[in-house]
């Protein structure tokens, strides 16, 4: 069996992820079942199963640049399909999280068009200022 | 905020000075150490924070305002010995307590929208428009256990939400604008900026308006009071004490249309 | 019967559609939902990460207030606050580390630990209700109409705290059936419609959007019904813009499941709000002869 050998830096990198996230991303065994099952996968420049991919390995600068975890929509289709247990929506909260809690929004509630704010349910601002904001 | 002094206060001046405005120490009066910004000073038992600060030298150029408990400049913080828990208070209205540490938050950054409120929409959207992190509240009540006049923010930010700006408005009454809310708050909402924006829009569109008040204003404009008024104003001095001091007057506690006077020619 | 009821900030305001129709709804079936009288919002997603515990507080202190005022239940009525109440209760039920750590840090409110039970207001029909009843209650069945469920996300995700095994719709199918109306599958019945994407990311919500509704102009469906007034937004209210854009060829309306069943025990139309609806609604239901025209 080969083992994945991942540096210092990146071990801090993927306890932390682990830690966030709850899920051991070693336990995936890569079948592809969350990308096939994500209703957001056009709009992802990196399928779900390779996200998880480059956590196992600590790629590092790969996730971060990653738009996956934005698009992600926490819809958990893929979650109640893997045969591996992994909580792949709690990987992308976790990836957020990383940039959400540096005090920088994806989101910026002060920009958005009155208008928008206006037309839209309470619960889409609340459900995006969550997810989308820090 | 100035620091004149920047000594603890020696036995000596604990002697020589009052309580009350000019904050004399009665003789036998107790003192009690209090930390300001991290700095121990003795001072008078009995005093409010504000009057012991500047019964140690600190000269307030901020952070004071009506000192009756109703401007909202003197917000503070505090907190006990040996206790975890943060309280707020006005420094005016609250008493100082042995061993706190203490510092004033006389202004904290909040969002403010700008609007003409002759143009806007009396409804909860257009409250949201102008301030979109309203949704950001995470209910973790910091506001309201930060109010120094125990309104309910977390409940009218919640009113809000829910789109009942009548129930916010009313929550919200007892609002002074001191902005501890917004200090401790995660989601980094302006809370009383909110609610003065929800209360203006109450007020002038959602509130109903009183009819008597419309009549009486009527009244006026029709001229009924124009005599008695130019009389009034043409009276000798003399003749003008006189009439005060016979005239009659409700007594207290009199329930509403049980009491008319004996004059009711401008009733 | 009376059962204490969450009602959620949407429902109040936008979603009136989703709320009023539900009360109304209830009363004719000897249903009293009775409001919390203190109640805040209680964040509409779940918090998914495990060193974020702050985000928990808004459904443990809603959940707290329905203690609060005796329920041994909650019901809910939209997906969103039904998901996040519901996990958040299992959270408080399940997790002594988790539990521990909020109600310290919520000191000024009395501890819980999950004693609530969150119902979604479906469950209820097929648990409490009875199929049977409602049928007999019907006045008006909404006969010739063709509607396909539509559960979104949260009404089955994740799966412990799913109404219904994943993959399966039989309990939408069941209500729609006994209504009158005939239930049509389709096979988005829970794929997601964008969700909060649409104020982080609108093109990918529309993108998903639009398959969902092309899935059910080909299902043969008039009309969606479902419960989450972000689905309801999502897949209605912004139809219109959907089809302007040329996104979809085809406009099917959404109704919410309340507001079908209000229209069916004989509410009034007018008390249905479906001016909230999108245009192609009230059209929908004029030309099935469901309401005067």
């Amino acid at each position: 069996m080969t083992r994945i050998s991942v540096k210092a830096g990146q071990r801090v990198f993927l306890d932390r992820l682990a830690k966030m996230s709850g899920q051991n991303v070693q336990q995936c065994f890569q079948c592809g079942i969350c990308s096939g099952s994500c209703p957001m996968l056009e709009n992802m420049d990196t399928h779900p199963r390779k996200i998880i991919r480059m956590a196992q390995f600590g790629m590092i600068e790969e996730l971060e640049q990653a738009n996956t975890f934005w698009i992600c929509a926490s819809c958990h289709a893929c979650n109640v399909m893997c045969p591996r247990g992994v909580d792949l929506p709690r990987l992308m909260e976790a990836l957020r999280l990383m940039t959400l809690r540096k005090n920088q929004n994806k989101v910026e509630p002060s920009r958005l068009p009155g208008e928008m704010i206006k037309e839209y349910p309470q619960i889409a601002m609340v459900s995006g200022f969550r997810k989308l904001t820090g | 905020m100035n620091k004149a002094q920047t000594h603890p206060t020696n036995e000596k001046q604990n002697q020589k000075i009052a309580t009350g405005d000019r904050a004399i120490l009665p003789d036998g009066a107790k003192t009690v150490p209090i930390y300001v910004m991290g700095k121990r000073y003795e001072v008078p038992e009995t005093l409010t924070i504000m009057k012991a600060m500047e019964f140690v030298g600190f000269k307030f150029i901020r952070g004071a305002g009506c000192r009756g408990g109703i401007c909202g400049a003197c917000s503070t913080v505090y907190r006990k010995a040996g206790d975890y828990k943060l309280h707020f208070g006005l420094a005016c209205q609250t008493v100082v307590e042995p061993n706190m540490v203490l510092t004033q938050i006389p202004f904290y950054p909040a969002n403010r929208a700008v609007y003409n409120i002759e143009e806007i929409e009396p409804t909860a959207e257009s409250v949201y428009a102008l301030y979109p992190e309203l949704f950001r509240c995470v209910a973790c009540n910091n506001c309201t256990k930060a109010c120094p006049m125990d309104v309910e923010v977390m409940d009218y930010i919640s009113a809000i939400k829910q789109g009942d700006l009548a129930k916010a408005a009313v929550l919200s009454f007892d609002c002074i604008q001191c902005g501890l809310c917004a200090s401790r708050c995660m989601g980094e909402l302006p809370q009383y900026h909110i609610a003065q924006l929800v209360r203006r829009i109450y007020g002038k569109y959602i509130q109903p308006r009183a009819e008597h008040l419309k009549k009486r204003v009527q009244e006026i404009d029709s001229g009924k009071y124009d005599g008695i008024v130019k009389a009034l104003t043409e009276m000798e001095l003399e003749e003008l004490k006189r009439r005060y001091l016979e005239s009659e007057r409700e007594p207290n506690m009199a329930l509403p249309g049980e009491w008319l006077p004996k004059d009711q020619e401008y009733l | 019967m009376k059962v204490l009821y969450y009602p959620g900030c949407t429902l109040k305001t936008k979603a009136r559609n989703l709320g009023d129709t539900a009360v109304e709804s209830l009363a004719l079936l000897d249903i009293e939902l009775e409001e919390l009288s203190r109640w805040n919002c209680c964040g509409a997603v779940h918090s998914l990460a495990d060193d974020d515990l702050i985000h928990l507080v808004a459904p443990v202190r809603v959940l707290i207030r329905a203690l609060e005022q005796g329920g041994g239940r909650l019901v809910t009525i939209c997906s969103m606050c039904y998901n996040t109440l519901a996990r958040a209760n299992r959270v408080m039920r399940d997790d002594p580390e988790k539990r521990k750590t909020i109600n310290l840090f919520m000191d000024e409110e009395p501890d819980y630990q999950g004693e609530v039970e969150v119902v979604h207001l479906l469950s209820m029909f097929r648990d409490e209700v009875g199929w049977d009843l409602l049928r007999e209650r019907i006045k008006i069945p909404l006969k010739g109409l063709k509607i396909a469920p539509y559960y979104g996300c949260t009404l089955q995700r994740p799966r412990e705290v799913g109404i219904e095994p994943v993959g399966r719709f039989d309990l939408m199918k069941h209500f729609i059936e006994a209504l009158g109306a005939e239930a049509v599958s389709m096979t988005s019945a829970d794929r997601c419609c964008g969700s909060y994407q649409i104020l982080g990311n609108p093109e990918v919500a529309k993108d998903a959007s639009s398959i969902i509704l092309a899935d059910a102009g080909k299902s043969g469906a008039d009309a969606l019904v479902l419960s989450c007034p972000l689905c309801e937004f999502n897949l209605d209210r912004n139809q219109g813009v959907l089809f302007e854009e040329g996104r979809i060829s085809k406009v099917v309306p959404a109704f919410y499941f309340t507001q079908l069943l209000a229209l069916a025990l004989g509410v009034d139309p007018r008390r249905c709000h479906l001016e909230l609806n999108s245009e192609a609604s009230i059209g929908l239901l004029r030309d099935k002869g469901i309401i005067a025209s």
